[in-house]
């Protein structure tokens, strides 16, 4: 062991039931360095940290901070160590100011003295350069800067160990750079940085060691000068793969236009424009992705397709066919079929306390005639899905709650294309999964799109999308910045859009 | 002028045990517990402190045994809904069924008997001198029982304290979201447990100014709905002990009006219309009905109920 | 130190042990505190038994006290399973007396043997529209139906004591507050001594149970009661099937009612529903909303209730004792199935050298 390490983490086992999380799981981490976790979706990463951070309590291993053994049992002896963490999803109290959120808990005084609270995160944020108005709603805050509210809350009650769960997803690679910009001047400071990541650009360009993790045990820790995108791919997963994601070129003279959509306009409930006039047009034999920001509109412009949210103004036609004024269960009595995969499954397209064969009928029990469910064709539906797509379920009543996220993706996925759509709208596909499922994944959309399906992808990484669409459509704030050939831009350029800028003006910038 | 003075000072009376209740509701509710229990506890409280005066005729001690009474039976529910994960809407349901159980119980003994002159003096009207004589307000506000004035008291503390102290801000962040405050270091079960315990002692104030003040004698099931009309109130006031202040006076407003006037007869063109009590009795169901619908529709955030009430929290789920 | 951990799943043989012994410590527990009370408990509970088992008598008492709350518990079962939190089963209740009895002062006697089915359908008609505005205030204004069922509780009985103190008070019943009995023909017939609400009771297991496992309506409220999202995404009528669970729930409800005013009472009076509408929320809820375990389930509250009238008479101890009984068993079933979702070991701390510090939690 080396003796500069602050953090030490040994022989770490956690198990959640049946499945083990962690399985003998060694960490350390040094001062004034940023420490990249790595690891394939459920190898244990977030666990680990979370072991770290006093939310669960492990099964047996020990820690040691500064040489010294430590019992961490619950959240508060973690903030006490001086480790705080920043959890993929926020713990935030939505009707706080980022101030209350920041000092709830920590101040121990009995008033709250709110001018003075300010004042001090002010002055921590002009130390590490954040950008943050301590008097701010947190309902009112975009993605980025509830971040940052987590990490001055954690710095706040004087983190000298930050760990940050997945930081990047949510961001623009814009936000991104400056995201970690503030990182290394934290680690300038002598604070130790643990980011846990499954991007491997991420890895190489901030850490300055890393720790691969693969199925709950620790495989080992290099320095990131030493090693290569490659190597740390096969460590990740266990053997050589091929990261290329396959993309089928298909002649344009085969492409007809299948959905397209006119000066299409959502608002919220609360009148705010969700979508703001968006036209474009999706082909046959063509996939076609949606890059932006979380919450940019993406979610609404999958539901006003899909019939679950009603549009304010514009037209959406699939073959020549007007959908605008046809809810879901009117689609479904006129032959209309659109297969949609949404972004968070278990909270919509599946229904977890539900067993596999229940699931498999959501969408066509209502073709059955009788009154009564036809529970012998809803089993053998499932059988067949299970068997085609390779399933592991232990039978067909077992609930979909129950089941791993790849295997959920698969009933869903599965679900959708034995319906035969026109259309296939996928956000998010391989959210949560892992490299082997995501391929899968990414096979299945390409073979829909060989046989002429109408693909609409929401993606959030790039790289994805860049590599498995054929054109891509960039969100802002509910506009279309514009449609772009996938291959011919760069990441940046499409960050940029992200950002706001319409694609032609970036490109008159750089010229 | 003056029977309207002496309508008003009833009104308050009886807007008293609704008062302490919804106090004690919002307890309940901030920390992020839907506590439909009330009733039960007001009973055990009732009866626990009439027992109490009975045999020593000591205010102090009775009113401190039905905080207690009810503090204990809230433990009750604290375990079972905090600890134990059980299902709130149930739990609440159970205590209440238990507690009106124990208390209808233990207090057949006591019907019938009535408390010394002395104690009743101590913990009826007392008039405030020089303050008295302010025209209407005066009789209203100052010749009350000691109760009355001390759940203002609290009703204006309880406002500070969620407003304006630090323990107030993590009680309300426990109810919004646990895991926001558990991650920063909160022990939210022992946060849960006292705010419920002290929600529930207030629910026994409230059911002792009914058996000790405003009745005062044991009756089976003297607190007749009240705390249910406290769980209304909790959301009639938006969950500000301020606006509770005034929801408890419109409803005891309400209930003083069915009690003195059991027909109310007007004309409105050739129809002889006649209001009788028991439809001033729904008067209260109805508005808070009303109200509920006018929050959820208003969608001011800040009045909304907190966002994790009646949602059990386990630190390991995700 | 003691933690807690998630268990991955208990078999049903393991849940039902554990419900009967969860049972048994609230009997012993309120046992325990009877015997502080200087009471033998045993031969309280023993004469609870016989007070509602003892003879063929009080079997009928029994079974008359079983219906209304297993007809209420199928109900509230189908709106639960719809996510659709009705705590108004007691307003729904004496919504369906009014019906009936509002039957019974339109038309007296003039429908002779079709009096008892029309009374059938204004019960369900009343109670089930009842129920229908929380619904209707839940779909479109996304108001919380509990508390709006639970007020509409107190409206629905203040209307019967307004009905019964002015407006339909029997002219005849010299100033006294009563309404007029119901005519022979409004009268539920017996079979076996007992109404024949007993027969429509089980009907309705079994009808409530096809509906709920075999037919398409059960199916999308299985789904919409687990995922509200996922129905509307499948195409399901959600105002469709939220009102059909509303208008079941609440029909069912006011047919209880009627059955209980056409059956026993013989009239419309505030004291008709006594509470039933609350014991059938527990009932369903220890029931796990199962039509077949809702026979057990309501059996066994009516016994409850049935041994503590029994007992007040026969041994001068309060009824309330039921009620104590009552409150006790729910909370115990309510803590026990904590352990169905979770398990509690001991950390090893063998491997651990020193202690930093603990929390107590």
């Amino acid at each position: 062991m080396a003796t500069d390490d602050y953090v030490v983490m040994q022989n770490i086992c956690k198990a959640f039931g049946k499945v083990t999380a962690n399985h003998g799981v060694n960490f350390s981490v040094k001062k004034g360095e940023i420490h990249a976790l790595l690891g394939e979706n459920g190898s244990g990463k977030s666990t680990l940290m979370n072991i770290l951070a006093g939310i669960y309590a492990q099964d047996s291993g020990t820690i040691t901070i500064n040489g010294k053994y430590v019992d961490i049992n619950c959240p508060k002896d973690a903030i006490d160590l001086g480790i705080g963490m920043v959890h993929q999803h926020f713990k935030q109290v939505d009707v706080f100011t980022a101030a209350e959120n920041i000092i709830g808990g920590h101040s121990r005084s009995l008033f709250i003295k709110k001018n003075k609270n300010c004042q001090k995160i002010e002055t921590l944020c002009a130390r590490f350069g954040f950008n943050l108005d301590p008097r701010k709603m947190t309902y009112r805050m975009s993605v980025s800067e509830k971040q940052t509210v987590e990490i001055v809350k954690a710095l706040f009650r004087g983190a000298t160990v930050l760990i940050l769960d997945e930081p990047t997803a949510v961001l623009t690679p814009q936000e991104t750079t400056t995201l970690f910009e503030t990182l290394r001047n934290m680690r300038d400071e002598s604070c130790s940085i643990i980011i846990i990541t499954h991007k491997l650009n991420e890895v190489m360009d901030i850490s300055d060691r890393v720790t691969v993790l693969r199925k709950g045990e620790s495989l080992c820790t290099l320095n990131t000068v030493e090693t290569t995108p490659e190597q740390l791919t096969e460590l990740m997963v266990g053997h050589a793969v091929n990261l290329h994601i396959p993309f089928r070129k298909i002649n344009e003279d085969k492409k007809a236009v299948k959905l397209e959509i006119q000066n299409l306009t959502v608002k919220a409930p609360d009148g705010k424009i969700k979508l703001d006039n968006i036209s474009f047009s999706i082909k046959s034999h063509e996939i076609f992705g949606i890059a932006g920001i979380a919450g940019s509109g993406q979610k609404e412009l999958c539901e006003a397709i899909a019939g679950l949210q009603t549009a304010d103004a514009g037209r959406i036609l699939l073959e020549g066919k007007e959908l605008i004024s046809l809810n879901p269960s009117e689609r479904l009595g006129k032959g209309i079929s659109i297969g949609f995969i949404p972004e968070d499954r278990l909270g919509m397209g599946l229904a977890g306390g539900l067993t596999i064969e229940e699931n498999i009928v959501l969408k066509s029990y209502q073709a059955q005639k009788s009154f009564f469910m036809d529970h012998r064709a809803s089993r053998k539906a499932a059988e067949l899905l299970i068997e085609e797509y390779q399933v592991s379920a232990s039978n067909t009543k077992q609930t979909v709650r129950s089941l791993s996220g790849g295997n959920i993706q698969k009933v869903l996925l599965g679900r959708e294309i034995s319906q035969n759509p026109t259309l296939l709208i996928a956000a998010y596909p391989v959210r949560g999964l892992d490299i082997a499922a995501s391929h899968f994944i990414y096979n299945e959309l390409n073979k829909q799109k060989e046989r002429g399906v109408a693909i609409l992808l929401i993606g959030e990484d790039l790289d994805v999308l860049t590599s498995l669409c054929d054109r891509i459509g960039v969100l802002h704030e509910g506009r279309l910045m514009g449609i772009i050939d996938a291959k011919s831009r760069t990441k940046e350029e499409i960050g940029w859009m992200m950002l706001g800028q319409k694609a032609e003006e970036h490109h008159a910038k750089s010229c | 002028m003056n029977d309207l003075v002496l309508f008003l000072q009833l009104a308050v009376q009886l807007g008293t045990p609704l008062l302490f209740a919804t106090l004690g509701g919002i307890l309940n509710d901030k920390v992020g517990n839907l506590n439909l229990g009330i009733e039960g506890m007001m009973m055990v409280g009732a009866c626990a402190g009439f027992g109490v005066a009975y045999h020593t005729s000591s205010p102090l001690l009775s009113i401190v045994t039905a905080g207690v009474a009810s503090l204990l039976l809230s433990l009750l529910y604290a375990l079972v809904t905090v600890t134990f994960k059980g299902n709130q809407t149930v739990t609440g349901f159970a205590i209440t069924i238990l507690g009106t159980g124990i208390a209808n119980f233990s207090g057949e003994s006591l019907s019938g008997l009535t408390l010394s002159p002395s104690f009743i003096r101590i913990m009826g009207i007392q008039i405030i001198p020089v303050l008295i004589n302010i025209p209407i307000l005066g009789t209203v506000l100052f010749s009350q029982s000691y109760l009355f004035h001390l759940s203002l008291w609290l009703a204006f503390g309880l406002y500070f304290y969620l407003k304006k102290t630090n323990y107030g801000l993590i009680m309300r962040m426990v109810g919004e979201n646990p895991a926001a405050a558990d991650t920063s270091g909160i022990n939210t079960t022992s946060y849960k447990y006292i705010h419920i315990a002290l929600g529930g002692l207030l629910c026994g104030l409230g059911g002792a100014f009914l058996s000790l003040v405003f009745v005062p004698r044991w009756q089976d099931n003297i607190v007749a709905g009240m705390g249910w009309i406290a769980v209304a109130l909790v959301i009639f006031s938006t969950w500000n002990p301020i606006k509770a202040i005034f929801g408890s006076y419109l409803f005891g407003l309400l209930r003083a009006l069915s009690i003195k006037y059991q027909n109310i007869s007007f004309r409105i063109g050739n129809n002889d219309i006649s209001i009788t009590s028991q439809i001033i009795d729904m008067l209260p169901y109805l508005l808070t009905i009303v109200i509920l619908v006018l929050t959820t529709l208003s969608k001011k955030r800040e009045n909304q109920a907190p966002a994790w009430l009646g949602k059990s929290y386990f630190r390991e789920d995700r | 130190m003691l933690r807690v951990v998630r268990r991955a799943s208990m078999s049903l043989g393991k849940r039902a042990f554990l419900r009967i012994a969860s049972i048994l410590f609230a009997l012993l527990l309120t046992g325990f505190i009877l015997s502080i009370l200087k009471y033998n408990s045993l031969q309280v509970y023993g004469e609870m038994v016989f007070g509602a088992v003892g003879s063929s008598y009080r079997i009928q008492e029994t079974i008359n006290k079983m219906i209304p709350l297993l007809i209420m518990g199928l109900g509230l079962s189908v709106c639960y399973r719809a996510q659709f939190m009705n705590i108004g089963a007691e307003g729904q209740f004496c919504m369906g007396v009014i019906g009936a009895t509002y039957l019974i002062r339109l038309s007296g006697t003039s429908l002779g043997a079709m009096t008892i089915p029309v009374m059938m359908l204004f019960a369900v008609v009343f109670g089930g529209l009842w129920c229908l505005l929380p619904a209707f205030l839940k779909r479109f204004y996304g108001v919380s139906e509990t508390l709006v069922t639970l007020m509409m509780n107190y409206i629905a009985l203040k209307l019967v004591s307004y009905l019964q103190y002015s407006a339909w008070k029997d002219p005849k019943a010299y100033g006294f507050p009563k309404i007029a009995n119901y005519p022979d023909e409004a009268l539920l017939p017996k079979v076996f001594g007992i109404h024949i609400g007993w027969i429509i009771a089980i009907s309705f297991v079994i009808i409530i149970y096809i509906l709920l496992f075999r037919s398409k309506l059960g199916y999308e409220i299985s789904v919409m009661g687990d995922n509200f999202e996922t129905a509307r995404y499948a195409g399901m009528k959600t105002t469709k099937i939220l009102f059909s669970a509303a208008l079941i729930g609440g029909g069912l409800c006011g047919l209880a009612g009627m059955i209980q005013a056409s059956g026993i009472e013989k009239t419309m009076n505030d004291q008709i529903s006594s509470g039933m509408g609350y014991t059938a929320i527990i009932v369903a809820y220890m029931s796990r909303l199962n039509p077949l375990a809702l026979m057990v389930g309501s059996f066994l509250f009516a016994v409850l209730l049935q041994g503590g009238e029994y007992i007040q008479s026969s041994m001068r101890i309060s009824s309330d004792i039921a009620e104590i009984l009552q409150g006790m068993i729910l909370l115990s079933i309510l803590s026990s199935e904590f352990f169905t979702e979770y398990r509690v070991s001991t950390r090893k701390k063998a491997d651990i050298c020193s202690s930093h510090k603990t929390c107590s939690y």
